[in-house]
């Protein structure tokens, strides 16, 4: 027990929290908007995600070749911005490939939703271990040598070679406010005012409310639910995306399972801020990336996740719908 | 159409999968004939470690040592000596099924390994009951030797030598007055970072631990450096390792980053990037000098590696032991009780538990943005 410390260090505990929080709650948005409109757990989003940072370390490779260096953020914002589309991308282009294939035949079936959680599930372990096996599917078409810098071994680590120096800008009671902290946070909430602000006043966005709310009477007006789906998924994929070269921005190296354990956390994020519900996704991801640092700092690290899930659990103790339980549907225009 | 594509491409991974399983249990030296024409009873060393799987790389170092001993006593030698080797994958969970194997082999005269420490703890009971003594060139944890097992022995240094080596090393060398240490709560890292904690003394300024698998070492950073540390000394494996190198720069430390051998691999400067630059990791294992190296690649056609020259060492101390006339493995285990001799990795001699009485850990440094295997600097 540590809360000298806590004390100390209370705005530097808060920024660095708030940075990952972001993130959380950009792949949070995936969770809550497939759970708003389908009423299921993509538990496959956290592989969405990897397979962004993958394109972020693969941008990063192609461009910069495999040499590490350190770079200010400044100097690497035009590589930085060409990965934050490819991860975009390539996120979205898997999210709308599970869509395809685990969900909609089963849906179209009106297969109970515990079918779909399965094939979920089991979709996240096929995508996590084909990108454990990318040396084997190089080596048969014959690339592992000339690839060799983006294949790499399979299950390890996989790094940015770009590693990008923090510079301070301001300070705020005693801590250096850092360049990528702000960016990150700031990126983030921006993304997440336009995914709201898209939601609530474009007619896609009608859409997605009024298939949320009622898929028959939706369909019986002429929403064409498929459609409303397939956006969903591709606008989660596209937000997994953007956390994923954030993720690459502070972390800066990844591997195959690198989702499991974010996307458990931003899962969390989602159900904590109330599931189904936007806002709640940003509040849950915040929220947990800050608490959970705090309880890095009292406890020992080692305690981190466990704070964050006792967390979870006293919430939805005292608000079983999450802090705030409104859903997609419900959201007025 | 469709359907013929896809059945061939489950034969295909069939395939794959099979000839994965089909790795070496068995003898890898057959064939090469009783050896010299004389009445001659078979005689094999056995070798228990991972050959394949994630550390079988390692496996592979060992094995090319003892095949280069081998290769050079049956030269001159009566009665020829093979290898067994044993593939557990590294895995605890594997090895005692194959140490069964090894003590109802009554050609196994003795054993080579097992390669890491959580194997010898699953099977050091079993040798032990069954008499067989063994040799370990890499497992280090400090636990093994206080098991009684007295059939085990070690030609490398334990983490309690590395840990107090690397806390001289740090207050001495690196001249730090301040030091916070973190490990990853696994039995080698916290074995070791304690050692070190201890060697520390009153220079330790604070410790955390992070988990396996974690990522974001923000709250870890800011206690780093807002402790004032001019140095840190990380407990693990390479992966955490090279995260929380690369992290601490970023947050702005400026001091020194150490780490023990979990560390000590050129994929934790991969994942460290220009971080890595300076960092210390300390080995309990040199480098193997130039003609050894030239030896084993002319007798395995591979390059020696870490543990090559201490499994090299742990079959010559058997194969001496033959030489010497022991002829039953209680014969073999007072030889190597008394033992004393200067193999390539160093001067070799154990104690009452089995540990080797004399080890140099050695400090590899990071240099030009890669981990320079050659020149480490022996900590004395």
């Amino acid at each position: 027990m540590n809360f000298q410390f806590l004390f100390d260090n209370f705005i530097g505990l808060t920024v660095t929290g708030l940075a990952f929080g972001a993130i959380y709650a950009l792949v949070a948005l995936g969770y809550t908007m497939v759970y708003g409109v389908l009423q299921l757990i993509n538990f496959a989003h956290s592989e969405v995600f990897m397979y962004g940072t993958f394109a972020v370390a693969w941008v990063f490779v192609f461009f910069h070749g495999t040499v590490a260096s350190t770079e200010s953020l400044g100097a690497s914002l035009g590589l930085l911005s060409v990965a934050l589309v490819a991860a975009m991308l390539v996120s979205a282009a898997i999210a709308l490939l599970l869509e395809r294939v685990a969900y909609r035949p089963l849906l179209t079936r009106n297969a109970p939703r515990l079918m779909a959680l399965i094939s979920a599930i089991g979709a996240s372990f096929v995508l996590a271990e084909a990108m454990g096996l990318r040396n084997r599917f190089a080596a048969w078409v014959g690339l592992d040598d000339d690839l060799d810098n983006y294949v790499a071994k399979a299950r390890d680590v996989y790094p940015n070679p770009v590693t990008i120096q923090p510079q301070g800008l301001f300070t705020v009671g005693g801590y250096t406010v850092k360049d990528v902290d702000l960016l990150v946070i700031v990126a983030a909430l921006l993304m997440m005012v336009a995914l709201d602000q898209f939601v609530r006043r474009t007619r896609f966005g009608r859409g997605i409310r009024a298939v949320a709310q009622d898929p028959e009477s939706a369909a019986l007006m002429g929403v064409n639910s498929t459609r409303v789906v397939q956006v969903t998924f591709l606008i989660g994929g596209l937000m997994a995306g953007a956390a994923a070269t954030f993720y690459m921005l502070k972390i800066g190296a990844t591997r195959q399972n690198a989702g499991f354990i974010l996307g458990v956390k931003a899962f969390t994020a989602a159900v904590l801020g109330g599931i189904g519900n936007l806002r709640g996704a940003l509040l849950g991801g915040l929220l947990l990336g800050v608490v959970e640092n705090y309880g890095a700092a009292i406890f020992g690290t080692d305690w981190k996740d466990v704070v964050s899930f006792v967390l979870l659990i006293l919430i939805l103790l005292v608000r079983p719908s999450g802090l705030l339980g409104e859903s997609l549907g419900k959201a007025r225009a | 159409m469709n359907r013929s594509w896809r059945i061939a491409a489950a034969a295909t991974a069939a395939a794959f999968s099979l000839a994965a399983c089909g790795s070496d249990n068995g003898d890898s030296n057959a064939g090469g004939g009783g050896g010299g024409g004389k009445d001659c009873t078979e005689q094999n060393l056995a070798f228990l470690g991972a050959t394949t799987g994630d550390a079988g790389a390692l496996g592979l170092n060992m094995v090319y040592g003892i095949q280069t001993a081998l290769d050079e006593y049956n030269k001159s030698a009566d009665c020829e000596v093979k290898l067994k080797q044993f593939d557990s994958q590294g895995n605890p969970e594997k090895a005692p099924a194959l140490a069964t194997q090894i003590v109802n082999d009554k050609t196994i005269i003795g054993l080579i390994g097992p390669g890491f420490s959580g194997e010898s703890l699953a099977t050091g009971k079993t040798f032990f009951e069954a008499g067989l003594p063994s040799i370990s060139p890499s497992a280090t944890n400090v636990t093994i030797t206080q098991q009684g097992w007295t059939t085990w022995h070690r030609v490398i240094g334990n983490d309690q030598a590395q840990g107090e080596a690397d806390a001289k090393y740090l207050t001495e060398t690196v001249g730090a007055k301040k030091v916070y240490v973190v490990d990853d709560a696994q039995d080698y890292s916290k074995g070791l970072a304690g050692v070190v904690k201890t060697g520390l003394g009153s220079a330790m300024v604070g410790s955390d631990q992070i988990q396996v698998g974690q990522t974001d070492m923000s709250a870890v950073v800011q206690k780093v450096t807002s402790s004032g540390a001019d140095a840190i000394f990380y407990g693990g494996y390479y992966t955490e390792a090279g995260l929380l190198a690369k992290q601490l720069r970023q947050g702005g430390f400026k001091g020194a980053f150490m780490s023990g051998d979990g560390a000590e691999d050129p994929s934790f400067v991969k994942v460290a990037g220009q971080a890595a630059e300076g960092a210390l990791l300390s080995a309990p294992a040199g480098p193997a000098p130039a003609d050894f190296g030239a030896k084993v690649k002319k007798v395995t056609g591979n390059d020696a590696g870490l543990y090559t020259t201490q499994s090299y060492d742990a079959a010559n101390i058997f194969l001496a032991a033959l030489k010497d006339g022991a002829d039953s493995p209680e014969k073999i285990n007072d030889f190597i009780g008394s033992y004393s001799g200067e193999g390539v990795s160093g001067p070799i001699a154990f104690d009452d538990k089995g540990d080797i009485k004399q080890s140099t850990i050695y400090v590899y440094k990071v240099k030009g943005g890669k981990l320079d295997t050659e020149n480490p600097e022996p900590i004395k």
